[in-house]
């Protein structure tokens, strides 16, 4: 008895010595992250006046959720628009990044040029220079995007994939650009399988193809799933994101922005915290059976 | 003789086992070679842009290589961005909460690494969430607070969730410094608990000076994300502080204040080379710094335990 008592009270000290180091992160937390926004999910049931002494809020229930909804054209469209862009670029993104994290996992003469080549995109991926690249076409397939066979072939696309398809072509080396990231945790995946399996495959005649598919590949689960949810997390959070850049330009209507642009944005929320529950569904380890 | 000679010749062509001959070697460069164009063509693109006077943009035959060596692109574009200054606040913008975020991630990280904590799985559930929220869901009533308070365009309004670690990407930091906290021996822990020292003198003098790689590589980042950002740093500093990436969001309003297109002859209207000027100029910093300390940058992640485990 009085034994559990005294381990209660070690592990009460614990807590307490432990929870200081947590202390700045838990007032931050509660003033930066949960306040503003239990306040932003009350703007979003609200019509909301600016005035000159501040900001009147009036009820209108869920008013605000229908007009984004039902009412507000663009909104939804650019809601689809962006679930079905992040639906394309992720698989671009994860293959890529994991071709080329197998490339530079070989040893090779230049491994490190290479390496720098395919990380500088993560060092100058800002807002305004992406918009500056993408308005001068910088970042569409060389050649390939304004030639007059592909403008026509893409005209002839039925209506549900031409935009996807010429957004492709427009910011193909865009969607590259995002990879930075996810080649270095990819390659992070590949160190860390056991050199010793691949011996014992090789001694049993395993061709290269067939390693891949059964010990690479199975062995870069994980790791696949956390590159995929960053990789929609960083999509979504994207200054350029037309979603985010439509819910900005709403905020300072002087009538009922803030609390249309509030309701958008937990809208917003929810569609990429769907994508991103869908993603873990379809790439999560199973248990073999 | 022959027999011979051809198997020394399909060692070197395609090569034996764990020895790749030249054929699989000159298409592993052909196809990283093509890749990297592909991939470095965007910068290539404003690179050799930037450099076209106004006479090479109208001539159709001048696509790769400019008939001179033109800088009046980077001089109007210097001005328009008024670099000196712009360049001196987005360093202080980046750097400045950045020293705040990397302490609190690494206090927070250590904090739960090393402590049995009640209610562990919820802090870590927490963290994340503040990775997944988009900034639109608490930007406003911060912005409205900071209206309030007077700090509207100050830099203090990035430094106060900075240093309550809900800087730009906090999770990530706090990832980075639990995992390297994790990997401490307890065994040294204990010792140093035996000798008498405090829960706070411990993580002073025996965590943080095997961290300095996690310290390094957390600062970077988070000065490049700092640096990058611009959603956050329009809201909250937008009529204070101009950073570089802010000045060239709104680069053709600014071009139009200094060069009135109904003041100044066809050839000083803004066109594309300038624009890719100042993009140029924009990213600039940062690739230098890059190239510098490119070793840190992309040997780090491999390390510090971003991957997960």
């Amino acid at each position: 008895m009085a034994n559990s008592r005294t381990r209660w009270r070690f592990r009460l000290r614990e807590n307490l010595q432990g929870y200081r180091f947590l202390l700045p992160w838990l007032i931050g937390f509660t003033l930066f992250t949960a306040a503003p926004l239990a306040q932003t999910f009350q703007y979003s049931l609200s019509n909301v006046k600016v005035a000159v002494t501040g900001i009147e809020l009036t009820a209108i229930g869920w008013q605000n959720y229908t007009r984004a909804l039902f009412t507000d054209p663009t909104f939804v469209q650019l809601l689809v628009e962006y679930v079905i862009e992040t639906a394309i670029s992720v698989p671009i993104i994860l293959i890529f990044s994991m071709i080329i994290a197998l490339f530079l996992n070989v040893p090779f003469w230049g491994r490190a040029i290479f390496r720098t080549i395919f990380f500088l995109p993560v060092v100058i991926t800002s807002g305004p220079v992406i918009s500056e690249l993408v308005a001068q076409g910088a970042t569409s397939a060389p050649q390939v995007a304004s030639s007059a066979a592909v403008t026509a072939f893409v005209s002839q696309l039925p209506a549900l994939l031409r935009e996807p398809v010429r957004y492709l072509l427009t910011s193909f080396i865009l969607i590259l650009w995002f990879s930075g990231v996810q080649i270095l945790i990819y390659l992070a995946g590949l160190q860390k399988i056991d050199r010793f399996v691949y011996e014992a495959a090789a001694v049993d005649g395993a061709s290269a193809w067939e390693m891949f598919w059964k010990i690479t590949l199975p062995s870069l689960t994980t790791t696949t799933v956390i590159n995929a949810l960053y990789t929609i997390i960083t999509l979504s959070h994207f200054s350029e994101n037309k979603v985010i850049k439509y819910i900005h330009s709403r905020i300072y209507d002087v009538e009922g922005g803030i609390g249309y642009a509030s309701a958008m944005a937990f809208l917003y929320a929810l569609a990429l915290i769907a994508l991103l529950i869908a993603t873990f569904l379809v790439l999560r380890p199973r248990a073999k059976d | 003789m022959r027999r011979l000679q051809f198997d020394y010749l399909r060692r070197v062509v395609w090569g034996v086992h764990n020895r790749p001959g030249l054929l699989p070697t000159s298409l592993l460069y052909a196809i990283l070679i093509a890749i990297g164009f592909v991939y470095l063509y965007p910068l290539l693109f404003m690179a050799v842009n930037s450099f076209k006077s106004p006479a090479d943009l109208l001539n159709p035959m001048v696509q790769w290589v400019p008939t001179e060596l033109y800088l009046g692109n980077y001089q109007k574009a210097y001005r328009v961005l008024n670099y000196l200054d712009t360049l001196r606040a987005t360093i202080v913008v980046s750097a400045a909460p950045t020293v705040l975020q990397v302490v609190v991630c690494a206090l927070v990280g250590y904090g739960l690494a090393r402590y049995r904590l009640w209610g562990k799985p919820l802090l870590f559930a927490l963290i994340f969430a503040t990775f997944v929220i988009p900034p639109q869901n608490t930007i406003i009533p911060q912005m409205l607070n900071y209206r309030y308070l007077n700090l509207l365009g100050n830099i203090w309004a990035l430094l106060i969730p900075a240093a309550l670690g809900q800087g730009f990407k906090s999770a990530i930091f706090i990832l980075i410094f639990y995992q390297n906290f994790l990997s401490l021996p307890r065994a040294l822990e204990e010792a140093a608990r035996l000798d008498g020292a405090s829960d706070l003198g411990i993580f002073w003098r025996i965590a943080l000076p095997g961290a300095v790689p996690a310290f390094i590589v957390s600062f970077i980042f988070s000065v490049v994300w700092y640096w990058n950002e611009t959603y956050l740093t329009t809201v909250f500093l937008e009529g204070g502080i101009q950073t570089l990436p802010m000045q060239l969001a709104k680069f053709t309003q600014a071009y139009e204040n200094l060069y009135p297109s109904s003041m100044v002859n066809i050839f000083d209207r803004l066109n594309e080379a300038v624009k890719m000027s100042g993009t140029f100029l924009t990213i600039l910093p940062l690739l230098v710094i890059y190239f510098i300390l490119q070793r840190w940058f992309v040997e780090s992640i491999e390390r510090s335990g971003l991957a997960g485990e």
